[in-house]
């Protein structure tokens, strides 16, 4: 813990990855890869399928250990953490990292309203005092629940779910659901909030409600966002800083306007130049028959 | 039967039957159960002095097969939407059959000896289900005959109907669960009683039974905690039993400390127990977890069994105290200056009273555990549990820590088992290491199974059916296991969560506030 | 060193049960992802039925050992894979792609279910079965303690490696080893390039259960007792053994039941027979908190 945590520089960022790498076994998902991402700013990071991107998630959501590189959470009130130290599941209580995830992770079985319950546990958990003194029944419990579920009905009146409260999650339809789960990560206050790809399945209507609850929380909750997405709309339409990643390796950072206008990104959506690809024998080939 | 007929030549328009097909079907699973049939069925290993000898069952295999081709043909024939033949041959199949059965109440014995030679099995229960199977199919000819236009029910149909009565008998539960209470309470009172018309007559016994589905009660929902709460399969429960009834005994028999002293220490004991084996294992997989209780299970037995200077092995451990009545004992002639339960309330004594006493215990007992089961499932870890049965991924993302929360699931259900097995050890006054075996793990499962994940009346009338009527009809009593696990299979077959399993969410928006924001423009409630 | 090499022989040849049985669990577990509890039901169902085989050929005359062994270990082979596949076909098949859970409580309650099948059918006593090999051949001795081999161990090594490598070719070589391969990796997809999936699992399960039922004949030549519960321990100790060698991975199966026969050999050689069960199971937790991907078993990456 005192490892993890250091006192906050002045103006660092409140990402601040550097030279993250993961290898499994023989295989690089991420290489050397180092970017920030500020507070009350949407940063994206993007890449073709197999970029590494959802690597980049788990190394700093817990779920994996990173085998190179620091990944420094500072943040605006408890500290600087270093997230690659600290284990998974205390990473969204004590640095404030939540994240959403790519094929979503609701607790099906359980109500809208008990999934955003479930996410403010440890703050509840404490208010009971481990569990004895809300057997007992005691009014300092009672109140904090009373006041989880205000913060839940925030939330829920902000993704347009309080008429589905009571709804066992696996039946909300999936647009409802990708929200919802939005809305659960933003229970456990975070400063930083991970989406994996929430634009994933939703048609332009949704798509469009999306940019604005992201903007919104940027905006209004001031807090950092860093967003995987594939849908172009959604990327170039409210990122403030864009990550480009290939092959585990970034190979273009910056705002839209410049990542839009990089040779490097554009070459690695849309494929090499044919002759730099053609094996040397194919090329002469191709050169014999042209003559 | 003109009606019948009618809708089977008119409305029902089935397409015309694939007769080679249907008989390869039919005669493929009458070749599967004559392979079943052919080696354990036909033939039987007896014992005889000096050795074994072989019987034959030949006939049996005959039915078997016979049956199973013609059961696989009512069923194509079912689902082909013909059930006009499968009415005419069911019902009167059935009807000789359960003539057959009764022979013996309406004609002479000897002729009913006859009659009974002609059934196809010798064992009569067999019969008996080959009969009630044949009036199932008969019952689903008759409900197709009569619902010829509906299709078919789906299974998610059929999921929402069996959730909505899960749902009404939670309901009712309301009002069901007091009168269960109120009559469990007023049950031994009965004994002394006059015998009341219409009641049945309470004595040692009846209570006797009630006491061991009480203890079954309290087991099923101590394990419930763990299966359905928590969704971790422990296949090792019994193993916290043995602690809990071991711990007491141990305790009652060398220190000479009372029930009342012990049962805390037995239940902390059991958690303890439940801490060591959980630390290690419970961030396995599901499955792995489960083996290992079934091996933690067995293991504990084994050593019993063994450590013979601790536990006394298989012999086991006798002249175990018996619970006094807030130290007042219940004894006809107790020694000098000591008062007893009747002499301090200047009662006769009355050897019942020892066991209304037990009754009253075990109940409170149970009434703990549902209690304490129905306040912890609202409170922030109990939520914890049924998330980290749902995902456990997603906890971890939200912060919460998987072992620890699912250590305490394991560890409070190992409790309740201990407290359950330290009364187990003060009822019988002996406990020997036969009495903790895997087949107890199982009727619990059973228990909780039956009764749905998570429902708490689920248990109730499961412990009801699966321990109090096997008491009553005793000769059902060496099918039990095996309905047991035929049961298990099935019912995950038709209802994955368990029969009764309904969900009612542990916390709900107040009214007012609902409303209020439903009328400010919801875009969820917009959108189709 | 003369006690040493007797029990070495003796493991070797319980690794021999325990490395046929694991098989079925790991071949199951590879194809379908479900611990198959009941596995070890039906090798206990499989020595009831060389048992009755052997009964019925005495019956008949038939008392010349090759060919009433070769005659059992079909006929055990055949109607054990009937009760292999009616299994599959009837518990776990309608349970596929429901939660896990609910998979594992069939198999519980499946496994249960046989037990008592076996116990009602048969009765519940012990079955003694009169030794048919005798003999040995001595290969040490010193003192009055000789080691000995005997014909009946001899006849169950060769047995067993006989069956490993014609197991072997088959998953290797032939196009329904290929299937299940297939299925392993992603049933979905084997489905739509023509595979028969429902086909193949049936047959894995019948495969697993006729290697098991080889297994059911050689514990009841080497032990000449049976009775309606051996299933459960020897089940738990195949089990172990296909943990132990990497759950999924055939080799890993086998050298994963010759440890654990060789373990249990020597600790109940040097130390308790009592505890002998104790020792299997603690190695299953051992293994499955520091090496939960066993010897031969591929990690597996969790997927988020």
């Amino acid at each position: 813990m005192s490892a993890a945590r250091q006192s906050v520089a002045v103006d660092a960022p409140l990402l601040n990855v550097e030279h993250l790498t993961m290898r499994f076994g023989g295989l690089v998902a991420i290489d050397d890869v180092s970017f920030e991402a500020a507070e009350k700013q949407i940063t994206a990071i993007i890449g073709p399928n197999g970029a590494g991107k959802t690597t980049v998630f788990n190394c700093l959501t817990g779920f994996y250990k990173p085998t190179v590189g620091r990944l420094a959470l500072n943040h605006p009130t408890a500290g600087t953490f270093l997230l690659e130290q600290m284990e998974g599941f205390r990473i969204p209580g004590k640095a404030g990292v939540a994240r959403t995830f790519q094929n979503i992770r609701l607790f099906g079985a359980m109500s809208v309203l008990e999934n955003l319950i479930v996410a403010q546990h440890n703050k509840l958990m404490h208010a009971s005092a481990f569990t004895f003194g809300g057997l007992l029944g005691l009014p300092r419990y009672r109140h904090a629940e009373a006041k989880a579920v205000d913060l839940a009905r925030y939330w829920l009146d902000r993704v347009g779910l309080t008429g589905r409260a009571d709804w066992d999650a696996a039946n909300l339809p999936y647009g409802d659901q990708r929200r919802l789960e939005i809305a659960r990560a933003m229970c456990t206050q975070p400063v930083l909030l991970c989406l994996d790809e929430p634009a994933a399945g939703l048609n332009p209507r949704e798509s469009a409600d999306l940019n604005q609850l992201l903007t919104y929380i940027r905006d209004e909750h001031r807090i950092g966002l860093l967003l995987i997405e594939h849908d172009m709309n959604v990327v170039m339409g409210i990122s403030d800083h864009i990550v480009v990643l290939d092959y585990g390796r970034k190979i273009s950072d910056g705002s839209p306007e410049q990542v839009r206008n990089d040779p490097t990104v554009i070459r690695a959506y849309l494929g090499e130049e044919e002759d730099e690809e053609l094996p040397p024998e194919v090329a002469a080939d191709l050169a014999a028959n042209r003559d | 039967m003109t009606a019948a007929n009618d809708v089977s030549a008119g409305r029902v328009t089935a397409k015309p039957l694939d007769y080679p097909a249907v008989v390869k079907e039919c005669g493929l699973t009458a070749l599967v159960m004559f392979g079943l049939a052919a080696g354990m069925v036909a033939f039987r290993i007896r014992d005889v002095p000096g050795g074994l000898e072989i019987a034959t069952r030949f006939g049996s295999v005959v039915a078997i097969t016979v049956i199973g081709f013609f059961g696989r043909l009512a069923m194509v024939l079912l689902r082909e939407g013909r059930p006009f033949p499968v009415l005419v041959t069911a019902l009167p199949f059935a009807v000789v059959m359960l003539a057959a059965l009764s022979a013996s109440r309406f004609v002479e014995p000897e002729t009913a000896a006859l009659v009974e030679g002609y059934l196809p099995f010798g064992d009569v229960v067999v019969n008996w289900i080959i009969t009630i199977v044949a009036f199932v199919l008969a019952g689903r000819a008759v409900w197709a005959l009569r619902h010829t236009g509906a299709s078919a029910r789906t299974v998610s149909d059929r999921e929402e109907a069996m959730d909505a009565f899960a749902a009404r008998i939670q309901r009712m539960a309301r009002f069901l669960g007091p009168v269960l209470l109120a009559s469990a309470i007023v049950l031994p009172l009965l004994a002394f009683a006059p015998n009341l018309p219409f009641l049945p007559k309470v004595d040692r016994r009846l209570l006797d039974i009630g006491i061991l589905v009480l203890t079954y009660v309290m087991l099923g929902w101590g394990l419930n905690i763990v299966v359905g709460l928590a969704g971790l399969l422990d296949l090792g429960y019994v193993a916290f039993y043995a602690v809990g009834a071991y711990s007491y005994a141990l305790l009652a028999t060398h220190y000479d400390l009372s029930f009342w002293v012990c049962l805390p220490f037995a239940g902390l004991m059991a958690a303890t127990a439940g801490i060591i084996l959980g630390f290690p294992v419970l961030r396995l997989r599901g499955d792995y977890l489960a083996i290992v209780t079934l091996g933690f299970g067995e293991m504990i037995r084994i050593i019993l069994l063994n450590w013979y200077d601790f536990t006394n092995g298989p012999d086991g451990i006798s002249g175990i105290a018996r619970p006094s009545f807030f130290g007042l004992p219940f004894l006809r002639k107790p020694p000098e200056g000591v008062e007893t339960f009747h002499s301090f309330f200047g009662l006769t004594y009355a050897p019942i009273d020892r066991i209304i006493f037990l009754y009253y215990l075990i109940l409170t007992m149970a009434l703990i555990t549902n209690v304490f089961t129905l306040r912890i499932r609202k409170l922030p870890v109990g939520r914890a549990w049924e998330a980290l049965r749902e995902d456990e991924i997603a906890c971890r993302s939200l912060g919460i820590n998987p072992r620890n929360t699912k250590l305490t699931a394991f560890s409070i259900g190992a409790m309740f088992s201990g407290f359950a097995g330290s009364f187990f050890a003060t009822r019988q006054g002996f406990i020997s290491p036969e009495s903790f075996t895997f087949i107890e793990s199982a009727v619990i499962l059973a228990i909780v199974v039956l009764g749905g994940f998570g429902s708490q009346i689920g248990v109730v009338l499961a412990a009801i059916i699966l321990i109090g009527l096997p008491e009553f009809f005793r000769e059902l009593q060496q099918y039990r296991m095996l309905a047991f696990g035929a049961a298990m299979v099935l019912i995950m077959i038709w209802r994955p969560a368990g029969l009764l399993a309904h969900r009612e969410p542990t916390i709900r928006l107040p009214e007012i506030a609902k409303g209020k924001s439903r009328s400010g423009g919801d875009a969820a409630e917009a959108a189709p | 060193m003369e006690y040493f090499v007797q029990q070495l022989i003796n493991g070797v040849t319980l690794g021999a049960i325990y490395g046929l049985i694991a098989i079925g669990y790991t071949m199951v577990y590879g194809i379908i992802g479900m611990i198959n509890f009941a596995h070890g039901e039906i090798f206990m169902i499989s020595s009831f039925i060389a048992l009755i085989a052997l009964m019925v050929l005495g019956l008949f005359g038939i008392t010349w050992v090759p060919l009433a062994l070769l005659i059992t270990m079909i006929a055990t082979m055949v109607l054990t894979s009937i009760y292999g596949w009616t299994l599959e076909r009837v518990a776990y098949r309608p349970l596929r792609g429901s939660p896990r859970l609910a998979a594992l409580i069939t198999a519980i309650g499946m496994s249960i279910f046989l037990q008592n099948y076996v116990q009602l059918l048969q009765g519940a006593r012990v079955k003694p079965m009169q030794p048919l090999f005798t003999g040995g051949i001595e290969i040490m001795r010193r003192g009055d303690f000789t080691v000995l081999v005997s014909y009946l161990q001899i006849f169950i090594w060769v047995l067993t490696v006989a069956l490993m490598v014609a197991f072997t070719l088959v998953i290797t070589r032939t196009a329904l080893g290929r299937a299940q391969r297939a299925c392993e990796q992603d049933r979905g997809m084997a489905g739509l390039i023509g595979i028969n999936v429902d086909r193949t699992i049936s047959l894995t399960f019948v495969m697993g259960a006729s290697l098991g039922s080889v297994a059911g004949l050689i514990f009841l030549l080497n032990y000449g007792v049976i009775d309606f519960y051996i299933g459960f321990l020897a089940g738990m100790k195949a089990f172990t053994a296909a943990v132990l060698g990497g759950i999924g991975s055939l080799p890993g199966a086998m050298l994963g039941g010759l440890l654990i026969g060789l373990i249990e050999a020597f600790w109940s050689g040097y130390f308790t027979v009592e505890y002998k069960d104790v020792a299997a199971f603690s190695i299953l937790v051992l293994v499955l908190i520091f090496r939960p991907t066993g010897l031969l078993g591929k990690p597996d990456i969790e997927k988020v």
